[in-house]
């Protein structure tokens, strides 16, 4: 089976539907009776509602109409905090917050409908940014604003500052992003009290929206299916915001008794689901005579927007990765997730580890300036290897050698070459090029004992006639999971890859085998299914088997894997993926415009299990960061977004990206049975330090702002000129 | 929407401003709006099948480009490639081959757009618009057609007929530089089209603008400035204080009124020293 | 709006649409079951609601369905020959070039009308063909890819399956 097994380039499962136009997204499906869903919000970011009237010649009674008083269970969205409500009852907190729900079979009378419901508010005070949430200028949310904190020591730090070492202090910011999938979210909701709840739609965790559901109409378990409809894409953006869609429309079918469909359109999607949180970080380093790091104070803050959703868990991955790969005797960080009057921000493919790795390895580049050493060699004096500890006290074991990884990175971007080359041209040309590089880490799976606690299950089914059924709550969002699952079992159970089928998540067949999110699906879930498909090989070993068979695997924490969630110590993640990224850049002095001309990754990710898939992930993941870093700009005006439209928030197009060079390494993960880590989030964290220390390289300006627009470099530039 | 059979029958329902009917071409932008709810109006003349507006003529004179010429018809046109290339230009980078496909020269020039792509090229290269109603056509100078945001010397029930491009025998360096965000597919922050004929001074020279005033902009006095002038640093520097006179560009979400302006001055001086893309 | 019958050719076949003068070609399509075509943004920025109409690769959320009436359409439904798939399907399936799947049937698009247009595509003529097809999930590094195999490889069996020569 060695054409169908691991390692190979097995052709994408679902793509022949993909390619052909028949795969079924959710506003493909229709059902009887159906009726269309829309959702009426807040005007302004903070205040207190007053009426809700409903005007205009609009034949009211033929609408479904749903307030807070019709919520059959508890109005809140059950994820961490029980802070959101699914509508707004009194009180909103953001300009986008949903107060009422409407539904209508007519999509062009309910669209005129929503623009005749009169929500008046009596506003508060908001505020909107990071610096007046710390401030305390207004208090919008708990005691003092503040969601989640936390707080990661180690070694001494009163010396470290003292002893003629080399101090450098920066600050840096990185700004939202949107997910822009292609794909708009959407649901389709049937439900009633003598079958429960049904919901199908675009999304990427069935459980939490299973768990959400339950509380939302105080049914049991059983009584509430979710069901994936395909994906058009996700990047956290279907992680969290799916659950609030399900329950809206599904507050409409309860109501009305009918199938009820909600689908954003792009305006809609933009300006009212999640985004990535900004983030500022303040960052101050000790350097020693050898070019080491002995201090590293780290203060990391994230705006978390208007309730809690993911933020705690958004700003845990941001911390744990805001050290970088370096080892540092005496380290200190903090951090925050504060509240504003925003749009909640939440998942978004590297969840809090782009905004930290960012400052780190921005802040790398100019301590490396500042000593006289070059970006590459300051650095591999630094790095973390075997056996080396962390801050948190993790001791590195995945067999990495970065020293290797970045000698390799080097070579194949001619880094030192162009750098050389680049600085001559550069005098006499209104182009000017510079080279810039970013080393990093990503940690795989949940953090701390997150994966210990989901204990997440597979199933594996298997026929008399010979078909094999993967079970799992993974979801296809385009990352090619229901690809490597089926090689998974190929190569186990050494059978063709035809006769296995993927299943699509739904709640009422598949086990929870957690989330679609933390780069966990290949390493930790693939896993699961190889030891699912292990026992099953060893059953299908005995006689007198009565198909059809059903066997699962259950995660188990490592014994070698412990973290502590209360001093923050211990392995955060089991293992990491480890990468050096290199951006060849030029910057035209006439327009401003920076742009990417050549990128190379290389990175360390474990066993490969599907190389085109891999590098897939890879380059979408470095050219959304190209996006983040250089062209999407969410301009915001009183915690709403103001751009939300693909014209006016400007992601790249195929004229802009760069050739991306994608270069593997593959020491396997030892507690993964393929071998696998983790993949998708690790591209999104590396383009951005490398791209802006290209353009230090490039024009000499030191920029520690994402995003970087040529406005942006106009001013930076006139700066510096002053 | 109606679908007339013929021009005639299309002037004769706009002319009649109390029924209150619009025309829709390819519907690029009309659609758009539409869409978003931004156009309380639902009587539109389908114009987009008149035969009478397609089609590219060349006169020994002039380039006649029909309304309803779409970016696509214009940018495979051979003589307009040799002759006029910054429309060419244009024309390419306005959207991408969907929209090139669709859109029309026409709908470009009375959407009435500051930003639209290939006004300044229009501009730069002199043309003249007819337009037609009932009452028959008229001329004039493209120049005088926009008269303030979104207002133009359109008379209700006038269509857009033609564009008119003067043909002359001058050699000519053409400049055209449209500025966005990305590089396809952008709504343009800045754009600049020049055309200079230049000998030991500057001979004769055309500067036009777009996203920088309330209209697709001349840079006259710009022009006036250079003409007849030898180029040095000096000049560039004192042509660059002009053109900063002459637009008036505003803060958006799309770019900030400082970028525009510090653009605009860049552009010139690369314009004028021709290093920079040109055709 | 009143609703009004529009004939039209799509993928082929003769059809009547019953729709509203003003409503998007895009709309029509879905409800007339052809939901291959995606709906990304509704104002021409995405491409994903890409088709051929007479000829020509366009937008059709940009369309007002009354432009409809008389036109020779194709949509993604019809670019397969049964169940023989396109040449550049084919390479799409093949190396990667459909990750999601949703810019797919627009890209698809795209990339046939590109290929209809220049036989012999430079990486320059892929990029600028595709310019108006966004894809948030390949970085469209395996798009080009796909792209350039075709024309490397059977590209003459483009000619045979293509609606519009």
């Amino acid at each position: 089976m060695a054409e169908n097994a691991i390692g190979q380039s097995v052709v994408r499962r679902e793509g022949r539907e993909k390619v052909t136009g028949q795969a079924k997204y959710v506003d493909d499906l229709s059902f009887p009776g159906m009726i269309f869903g829309a959702t009426v919000r807040s005007s302004v970011p903070r205040g207190r509602i007053r009426t809700i009237s409903f005007e205009g010649t609009i034949p009211w009674n033929e609408f479904v109409i749903v307030t807070a008083k019709d919520v059959p269970g508890k109005n809140i969205v059950a994820l961490i905090e029980h802070d959101q409500p699914y509508l707004a009852d009194g009180m909103v907190n953001h300009p986008e917050e949903a107060i009422v729900l409407l539904a209508h079979p007519d999509k062009y009378l309910l669209e005129e409908a929503r623009r005749h419901v009169r929500i008046e508010i009596d506003p508060l005070p908001a505020i909107f940014t990071i610096e007046d949430s710390l401030a305390q200028k207004e208090i919008v949310w708990g005691k003092d604003n503040v969601q989640k904190s936390f707080l990661i020591e180690t070694g001494n730090m009163k010396d470290a500052w003292t002893n003629g070492h080399v101090v450098v202090e920066g600050a840096y910011e990185t700004g939202a992003q949107e997910q822009l999938y292609i794909e708009p979210q959407g649901m389709i909701a049937v439900a009633n009290p003598a079958d429960g709840v049904t919901v199908r739609g675009s999304l990427q965790c069935p459980f939490y929206i299973h768990k959400a559901l339950i509380e939302l109409f105080a049914l049991p378990p059983e009584k509430i299916r979710v069901i994936q409809t395909e994906t058009g894409g996700g990047f956290g953006g279907k992680e969290e915001y799916p659950t609030i869609i399900a329950g809206h429309a599904a507050l409409l079918a309860w109501k009305s008794g009918r199938p009820v469909k909600i689908i954003y359109d792009r305006a809609e999607d933009m300006v009212a689901t999640t985004k990535r949180h900004p983030s500022r970080t303040k960052i101050k380093t000790a350097v020693d005579k050898q070019g080491k790091l002995t201090a590293m104070n780290i203060d990391f803050v994230i705006d978390g927007g208007a309730y809690v959703t993911l933020s705690p868990v958004v700003l845990s991955r941001g911390t744990l990765h805001s050290f970088g790969p370096y080892a540092c005797p005496n380290v200190k960080i903090t951090s925050k997730a504060v509240a504003t009057n925003t749009p909640p921000h939440g998942a978004f493919r590297g969840f809090g580890a782009p905004q930290s790795l960012f400052a780190i390895e921005r802040h790398m580049d100019r301590v490396a300036r500042k000593v006289g050493l070059s970006p590459d060699e300051f650095r591999r004096r630094n790095f973390l290897s075997d056996g080396k500890t962390m801050p948190t006290g993790q001791i590195v074991r995945d067999g990495v050698d970065l020293s290797a990884l970045l000698d390799r990175a080097l070579e194949l971007s001619h880094f030192h070459d162009k750098r050389r080359r680049f600085a001559r041209e550069n005098t006499t040309s209104a182009i000017k090029k510079g080279m810039g590089l970013a080393t990093f880490m990503h940690g795989a799976g949940f953090t701390g004992s997150g994966e210990a606690y989901l204990a997440s299950i597979v199933a594996i089914e298997a026929t008399k006639e010979g078909i094999v059924r993967v079970l799992t709550s993974s979801t296809e969002i385009g990352q090619g999971k229901n690809t490597v699952f089926a090689q998974i079992v190929a190569e186990t159970l050494r059978i063709p890859i035809d006769r296995i089928e993927v299943t699509m998540p739904d709640t009422a067949i598949v086990p929870n085998s957690g989330p679609t999110v933390a780069s966990r699906t290949a390493m930790v879930v693939g896993g699961l299914v190889a030891e699912a498909a292990k026992n099953l090989k060893e059953l299908l070993k005995k006689k007198d088997i009565h198909f059809p068979v059903k066997v699962t695997a259950q995660y188990q924490q490592p014994k070698d894997i412990s973290f502590d969630d209360k001093t923050y110590r211990g392995d955060a993640y089991g293992t990491y993926a480890w990468a050096v990224y290199v951006a060849e850049v030029s910057v035209d002095t006439v327009t401003y415009e920076a742009h990417v001309d050549d990128f190379v990754a290389v990175q360390e990710i474990g066993k490969v299990l599907n190389p085109t898939l891999a590098s897939g992930q890879i380059e979408g993941g470095v050219a959304q960061a190209i996006g983040m870093v250089l062209y999407e700009k969410v301009e915001w005006k009183e915690g709403r977004m103001v751009n939300g439209q693909m014209t006016n928030y400007i992601m790249p197009t195929s004229v802009d990206v760069p050739p991306i060079r994608v270069f593997f390494e593959g020491v396997p993960y030892r507690h993964s049975p393929t071998g696998a880590k983790g993949i998708g989030e690790l591209p999104m964290d590396g383009p951005a330090p490398a791209i802006l220390n290209a353009i230090e390289d490039a024009i000499g300006v030191s920029i520690n702002k994402i995003p970087c627009l040529p406005e942006d470099i106009l001013e930076a530039m006139e700066r510096s000129r002053a | 929407m109606i679908t007339p059979k013929n021009l005639d029958e299309a002037l004769t329902l706009l002319a009649d401003r109390a029924a209150g009917w619009k025309p829709c071409a390819g519907g690029t932008d009309l659609m758009v709006l539409f869409e978003a709810g931004k156009l309380n109006h639902t009587k539109f003349v389908n114009i987009a099948a008149l035969t009478e507006l397609h089609g590219i003529e060349e006169r020994s004179d002039a380039i006649e480009i029909k309304a309803l010429t779409t970016y696509t018809d214009i940018l495979k046109h051979a003589t307009i490639q040799r002759e006029f290339p910054s429309l060419v230009t244009a024309a390419a980078l306005t959207g991408a081959v969907a929209i090139q496909n669709r859109g029309t020269i026409g709908g470009n020039i009375v959407n009435a757009s500051p930003a639209a792509d290939s006004p300044p090229a229009l501009l730069a290269y002199d043309a003249q618009v007819e337009l037609i109603s009932v009452k028959g056509v008229r001329r004039l100078a493209y120049a005088d057609f926009h008269k303030g945001y979104k207002q133009m010397d359109l008379q209700p029930g006038e269509l857009l007929k033609s564009v008119l491009l003067p043909r002359t025998h001058a050699e000519l360096h053409h400049y055209y530089r449209k500025v966005g965000t990305r590089r396809a597919q952008a709504i343009s922050k800045v754009c600049f089209c020049g055309v200079v004929e230049r000998e030991d001074r500057i001979k004769n020279i055309r500067i036009a603008l777009g996203s920088v005033a309330p209209i697709p902009l001349r840079a006259r006095r710009t022009e006036t400035f250079l003409i007849g002038k030898q180029l040095s640093s000096k000049i560039i520097d004192e042509a660059k204080k002009i053109i900063d006179q002459e637009i008036s560009p505003i803060d958006d979400i799309r770019s900030t009124a400082k970028y525009r302006r510090r653009v605009t001055q860049n552009l010139l001086e690369e314009f004028l020293c021709g290093t920079g893309s040109t055709n | 709006m009143p609703k009004q019958i529009i004939t039209c050719t799509i993928n082929g076949q003769s059809q009547r649409l019953d729709a509203h003068p003003m409503s998007r070609l895009l709309d029509v399509l879905r409800e007339h079951g052809l939901t291959g075509t995606k709906e990304g943004c509704g104002e021409g920025e995405c491409g994903a609601c890409s088709i051929f109409f007479n000829g020509r690769v366009v937008n059709s959320c940009l369309v007002p369905a009354l432009q409809a009436e008389g036109a020779t359409m194709t949509t993604i439904e019809g670019i397969a020959n049964g169940e023989q798939l396109h040449a550049v399907q084919e390479a799409f399936l093949k190396y990667g070039g459909a990750q999601c799947g949703i810019c797919t049937p627009g890209m698809i698009m795209a990339a046939v009308a590109l290929l209809k247009e220049k036989p012999n595509p430079t990486e320059a003529d892929i990029r600028e063909g595709l310019a108006g097809n966004l894809c948030r999930c390949t970085g469209y590094m395996k798009i080009f890819e796909s792209v350039m195999r075709v024309f490397k490889g059977k590209g003459t069996d483009l000619e045979e399956t293509c609606p519009h020569k």
